[in-house]
C-alpha cells in the first residue's frame, strides 16, 4: 500500500512530535504545543485517511452523524483522544451555526 | 485637460495611475477605527468566556468561539483587558519592558483590545514595536519563483539562484493546477542546488498542498487562508477547526505550516459585515494562534492594493504585522503582490518591514521578472535585486540577500538545470533538452525559454502524483546521475522533517557557521552543518540599542561586497600619466605689465596628474586656451599656485599676477574660473563648476572670453552644458582628483612656467 511506503523513511515519529510539543509549551507557545500533541497522535494515522478526516471537516461536508464518527474512529483505532475531542468540539459549534451538510 | 502644464504633467505621473478612494464603512472600506467596530469587553465565567468585545457567548459566531476557547489566555485577561491601551501601546516601545512581558499580556486580549492598543501608535512606534516583538532575532526573506510557462529548467534554475541570493524560503505556485508535483520538484531540486536547507513550497488548494508535502516535494506550506468573518471563512472552504487540523495533518509529517491572512480579503469577497479590515484582521490573527500555527503570512498580501486605495492603508498593514508578532506569531510580511505603480511608494512601504526587520521580510520577493510571477506580479522583482542590495548597504540593514557574481549564478543554475534534466529523465517524465538547459542558464524569463509540450507534462504530473514515486526516488535518480551534493541536501531535508526542530516558531535552517547570535549549545548541528534559527533556538532579545539583532561581522562584508564596487584608487589611476615633458618651472611668477591672460595652474597640475576629469590631456587643454587668447590677440602665460588647490583662489592668483587684471584658474581636474582683479576673492566673471561637460572647444571660449575681458570688451559668457547628473556620477572621483591635487600643496609661492609650445594664430 503507497502510505505504508510513505510513512517510511522521513516520517517524523510521535514521540518526537510530542518532545517538539513540550518544548514549544515550555517556551510559552501553547496552542503550538496542542497542536503539535493532535499530530503526535496523526502520525498513526495513513495519508489517504487524514485527507478524507480534513475534507468532512470541511463546511458542508458531514452530517454530524459523520464528523462524530470519526471522533469515535480516531479515538478507537488511532488512540488520538485528543484529535477526536477536538472534532467533536467542531461537531458542536457546527451543529449550532449550521455547518453541516444540508440533506 | 489640466491648462497648467504641470498638473498635465502629474496627472501622468506613476502613482495617479493608482486608486484612491474615501472610506466607506458599511462596505468594510475602511481600514480601522471603524464605527462598526466593537468597543473591547470580556467577561469571563467558571473559566469560561461569557461575553466578548460586546457579544453574548449565545450570539458567537464559530469565529468568536474559536477565539474565546482556543486563544484567549484567561489567566492573563483579567489583566489584560484592565490595563489600559494607551499604556499596553506604550509597553510596546518601552525597551525597559521586556517582549514576553508585552505578549503575555496581548495573549489576554480580545480582537478589540487588540486594535485599540496599535491605533494609539504612529508607524515609526509600530515598527519599533515590530522591531522588539519579532520572534526571531535574525530576520530572513522568501522567494518567488514561478514562470509563465511553467518550464521545469527554468524554475529550477531560477529556484537555483534565489538560494544563491540567501533566501531562506522559496515559494511556487502554478498556472495550471496539475502541474503542481512537478512545479515543486523542480524547484525543490533547485533550492537544494549549492547551499542547502532552503524550505520550499507549493501554493495550492489545501488537500493538494497537503498530498505535495506527503510526498517529499515541499518542506513547508503557507497558503492555510483564514478569514475574520465566518460568512468569508466558510466561502473560503474551510472553518478554524478544519485549519486547525490541516495544521496538525501538516505536522504529523514533519511539515512547517503558517496560516495566511491579511487585510480586506473580507472586504473584497463582500462579507466584511462592515467591520473595519484591521479588525477583522485581530480576528484572524486571534484564530491562527488558537490553531497552533506557528506563524502567519500577513500583510494584506494579495489584497494589498484595497488597504492601499484607502486612507492610512499603509499604516494599517503595518499594524496587522505587528499584532501578529505580538502574538508570537512568525510573520511573514508581505511586499509580495504588486501593490503600486510607483516606484517611490513601494520602496516607501518597504521601509515599514525593512527596517525593524520581521521574520521574512517579504512574503515572497519575486525572484523572477514580473511577468513571469505567477502569484500576480511581484511587488519587488529580479529587476530590482541590486537596488535591494543597495538598500542593505546604504541602512545598514539585513534584508535578508546578498550579492552574487554573474559567474556563480551562472554555475548553480547549469548545474539546477541538469539535475531537473537528469531527474525527469530517470522518472519517466517528458524529456529536458539541453537545449532547454542551456536557455535557462542564461534565461531572464521564460520568454528566453524555447517552448515545451505542456500536455504531455501535465499526464506526466498526473500519474507523478497518483504513481508510487516520491522524493527518495528523485534522491535516488540524482545519486545515480551524479548530482550528490544535491542529494545529499534533499535528504538532510527530510533528516530535518525526522528532527522536528523546524516545526518551531519561526524556524529556517542556515549553516553553522551563519548563525550570529543562536545558542550553539541549545542543537547539535546536523551531518550537514545545518542549524535551525527559531524562536527556541535564536529568541529575539531586542531591549534597545546595542541590544538584538545588529548587522556585522562576515554578514556586513558579505552585504557590502556588491559586485559593482570598486577600489576608489582605481578612479584615479587613469588620470596620473607622464608628467608633461614641455612644462618648465622657470623660478618665482612675475607680476605683468602688459595687456595678457595668467592662466594659473594647479600644484599637481602637469605633473601629478596629467588629465582632467573627463580624461582631456592637460597639455591639450593649455593648448585650447591659449589658442583662444591668441585668437583675440593677446598673449597668455602660464604660472603654478602652490599655496592652495582652491579653484577660486588660483583665479585670485592669476588676476593678481596679471598686467590686464585678468586670469583664468584651472585646477587639474578642470575646474576653470574666470576672474579680475578687484572682485572679492569667491566672485567671478565666469564660472565653469561643471568640469565634467567641458570640451576642448569650452577652453578655447574661455580664453576668448578672457582676452575679451582684458580688453574691455562686452563678453557673452561661455555657454555650458548643464548635467546634473555629472555630479552624481563623478561625486567620488571629483574627491579624489581634488585629495591628490591639495596633496601638492607646499608653503611656496607661485612659479612662471615655460610652455614650450606657440598657437598657429
Amino acid at each position: 500500500m503507497q502510505d505504508e511506503r510513505l510513512i517510511g523513511d522521513f516520517q517524523i515519529s510521535a514521540d518526537t512530535l510530542r518532545r517538539q510539543a513540550d518544548a514549544a509549551r515550555e517556551a510559552g507557545f501553547t496552542q503550538l504545543a496542542e497542536n503539535l500533541r493532535r499530530a503526535a497522535e496523526l502520525t498513526a494515522v495513513p495519508n489517504d485517511e487524514l485527507l478524507r478526516i480534513y475534507e468532512a471537516l470541511r463546511p458542508g461536508r458531514s452530517t454530524q452523524a459523520e464528523l462524530l464518527a470519526i471522533a469515535d474512529r480516531l479515538e478507537r483505532d488511532y488512540h488520538a483522544a485528543q484529535t477526536a475531542a477536538f472534532v467533536r468540539e467542531a461537531a458542536a459549534e457546527y451543529a449550532r451555526r449550521g455547518l453541516f451538510r444540508r440533506e | 485637460m489640466s491648462q497648467s502644464k504641470r498638473f498635465a504633467l502629474l496627472a501622468e505621473r506613476d502613482i495617479n495611475k493608482e486608486t484612491f478612494v474615501e472610506a466607506w464603512p458599511d462596505a468594510g472600506l475602511i481600514v480601522a477605527d471603524g464605527p462598526n467596530d466593537p468597543a473591547p469587553s470580556l467577561t469571563v465565567e467558571s473559566n469560561r468566556v461569557a461575553e466578548m468585545d460586546g457579544k453574548l457567548r449565545a450570539d458567537f459566531d464559530a469565529i468568536d468561539t474559536f477565539i474565546a476557547d482556543h486563544f484567549l489566555d484567561l489567566r492573563a485577561a483579567g489583566e489584560a483587558m484592565a490595563t489600559s491601551s494607551l499604556r499596553l501601546a506604550r509597553m510596546l516601545v518601552d525597551i525597559n519592558v521586556p517582549a514576553r512581558e508585552v505578549r503575555r499580556l496581548a495573549l489576554g486580549c480580545t480582537p478589540a483590545k487588540l486594535c485599540e492598543v496599535v491605533r494609539h501608535m504612529n508607524v515609526l512606534e509600530m515598527m519599533m514595536g515590530l522591531a522588539k516583538m519579532r520572534v526571531r532575532k535574525t530576520p530572513a526573506n522568501q522567494a518567488h519563483v514561478t514562470n509563465r510557462r511553467e518550464n521545469p529548467a527554468l524554475l529550477a534554475a531560477d529556484a537555483a539562484e534565489a538560494a544563491l541570493r540567501g533566501f531562506a524560503e522559496i515559494e511556487t505556485t502554478v498556472g495550471v493546477a496539475r502541474m503542481a508535483p512537478l512545479n515543486a520538484l523542480c524547484v525543490l531540486i533547485g533550492s537544494q542546488t549549492g547551499r542547502g536547507g532552503v524550505l520550499t513550497q507549493c501554493a495550492i488548494e489545501e488537500s493538494m498542498g497537503l498530498r505535495l508535502a506527503m510526498k517529499g516535494l515541499t518542506t513547508y506550506a503557507e497558503t492555510l487562508s483564514v478569514y475574520g468573518t465566518e460568512r468569508s471563512f466558510v466561502d473560503g472552504d474551510d472553518t478554524p477547526w478544519s485549519k486547525a487540523f490541516l495544521a496538525s495533518a501538516y505536522a504529523s509529517r514533519g511539515v512547517k505550516i503558517r496560516f495566511t491572512s491579511g487585510t480586506g480579503s473580507e472586504a473584497l469577497m463582500g462579507s466584511s459585515e462592515g467591520k473595519s479590515m484591521l479588525y477583522l484582521e485581530a480576528r484572524c490573527l486571534c484564530v491562527v494562534r488558537g490553531a497552533g500555527s506557528q506563524g502567519v503570512q500577513n500583510g494584506s498580501i494579495s489584497c494589498i492594493a484595497l488597504p492601499e486605495s484607502l486612507p492610512g492603508g499603509v499604516r494599517a498593514v503595518l499594524a496587522e504585522n505587528l499584532i501578529a508578532a505580538m502574538l508570537g506569531l512568525e510573520v511573514a510580511s508581505g511586499n509580495d503582490a504588486l501593490a503600486s505603480h510607483s516606484a517611490i511608494r513601494k520602496s516607501a512601504k518597504l521601509m515599514l518591514q525593512f527596517i525593524p526587520g520581521t521574520d521574512f521580510i517579504f512574503s515572497g520577493y519575486s525572484a523572477v521578472p514580473r511577468r513571469d510571477n505567477m502569484f500576480g506580479g511581484g511587488n519587488f522583482d529580479a529587476e530590482d535585486f541590486d537596488d535591494y542590495n543597495v538598500l542593505q548597504r546604504d541602512m545598514q540593514v539585513d534584508g535578508g540577500l546578498r550579492p552574487v557574481t554573474e559567474g556563480e549564478a551562472l554555475a548553480v543554475r547549469r548545474e539546477a538545470a541538469r539535475a531537473a534534466q537528469a531527474v525527469y529523465a530517470e522518472l519517466g517524465f517528458p524529456d529536458i533538452r539541453d537545449e532547454e538547459v542551456e536557455a535557462a542558464v542564461v534565461a531572464h524569463s521564460s520568454e528566453d525559454m524555447p517552448p515545451r509540450d505542456i500536455v504531455a507534462d501535465l499526464a506526466a504530473a498526473d500519474r507523478f502524483l497518483a504513481g508510487q514515486q516520491d522524493v527518495r526516488d528523485v534522491v535516488a535518480a540524482l545519486r545515480r546521475r551524479g548530482f550528490a551534493g544535491i542529494a545529499d541536501n534533499i535528504a538532510e531535508m527530510l533528516h530535518q522533517r525526522m528532527l522536528g526542530d523546524y516545526l518551531q516558531p519561526a524556524a529556517i535552517f542556515v549553516k553553522g557557521s551563519e548563525a550570529q547570535g543562536a545558542d550553539s549549545s541549545s542543537q547539535s548541528l546536523s551531518s550537514s552543518g545545518l542549524r535551525v534559527l527559531s524562536a527556541l533556538t535564536d529568541p529575539n532579545d531586542y531591549a534597545g540599542p546595542g541590544t538584538g539583532y545588529r548587522l556585522g561581522g562576515a554578514r556586513w562584508q558579505e552585504v557590502i561586497s556588491l559586485p559593482q564596487v570598486r577600489s576608489p584608487r582605481d578612479f584615479i589611476a587613469d588620470r596620473i600619466g607622464t608628467p608633461m615633458q614641455n612644462l618648465h618651472e622657470v623660478g618665482p611668477a612675475r607680476r605683468g605689465r602688459f595687456n595678457e591672460v595668467i592662466v594659473c595652474v594647479g600644484p599637481a597640475f602637469g605633473t601629478a596628474l596629467t588629465q582632467t576629469i573627463n580624461g582631456l590631456d592637460h597639455e591639450a587643454v593649455l593648448k585650447a586656451i591659449f589658442t583662444g587668447v591668441a585668437k583675440e590677440g593677446l598673449v597668455a602665460r602660464l604660472i603654478k599656485a602652490y599655496h592652495t588647490s582652491d579653484c577660486a583662489q588660483l583665479g585670485f592668483t592669476a588676476s593678481s599676477y596679471s598686467g590686464s587684471g585678468i586670469g583664468i584658474g584651472l585646477q587639474s581636474r578642470g575646474t576653470t574660473v574666470i576672474h579680475k582683479r578687484g572682485m572679492p576673492r569667491l566672485h567671478n566673471l565666469e564660472l565653469f563648476s561643471f568640469s565634467p561637460s567641458l570640451t576642448l572647444e569650452t577652453f578655447e571660449q574661455i580664453g576668448r572670453n578672457a582676452a575679451k575681458y582684458a580688453k574691455g570688451e562686452t563678453v557673452r559668457p561661455v555657454p555650458v552644458t548643464v548635467d546634473n547628473w555629472a555630479r552624481l556620477r563623478l561625486i567620488v572621483k571629483t574627491a579624489l582628483l581634488h585629495r591628490r591635487e591639495t596633496e601638492e600643496v607646499r608653503d611656496r609661492p607661485p612659479q612662471e612656467l615655460f610652455f614650450d609650445w606657440e598657437p598657429e594664430v
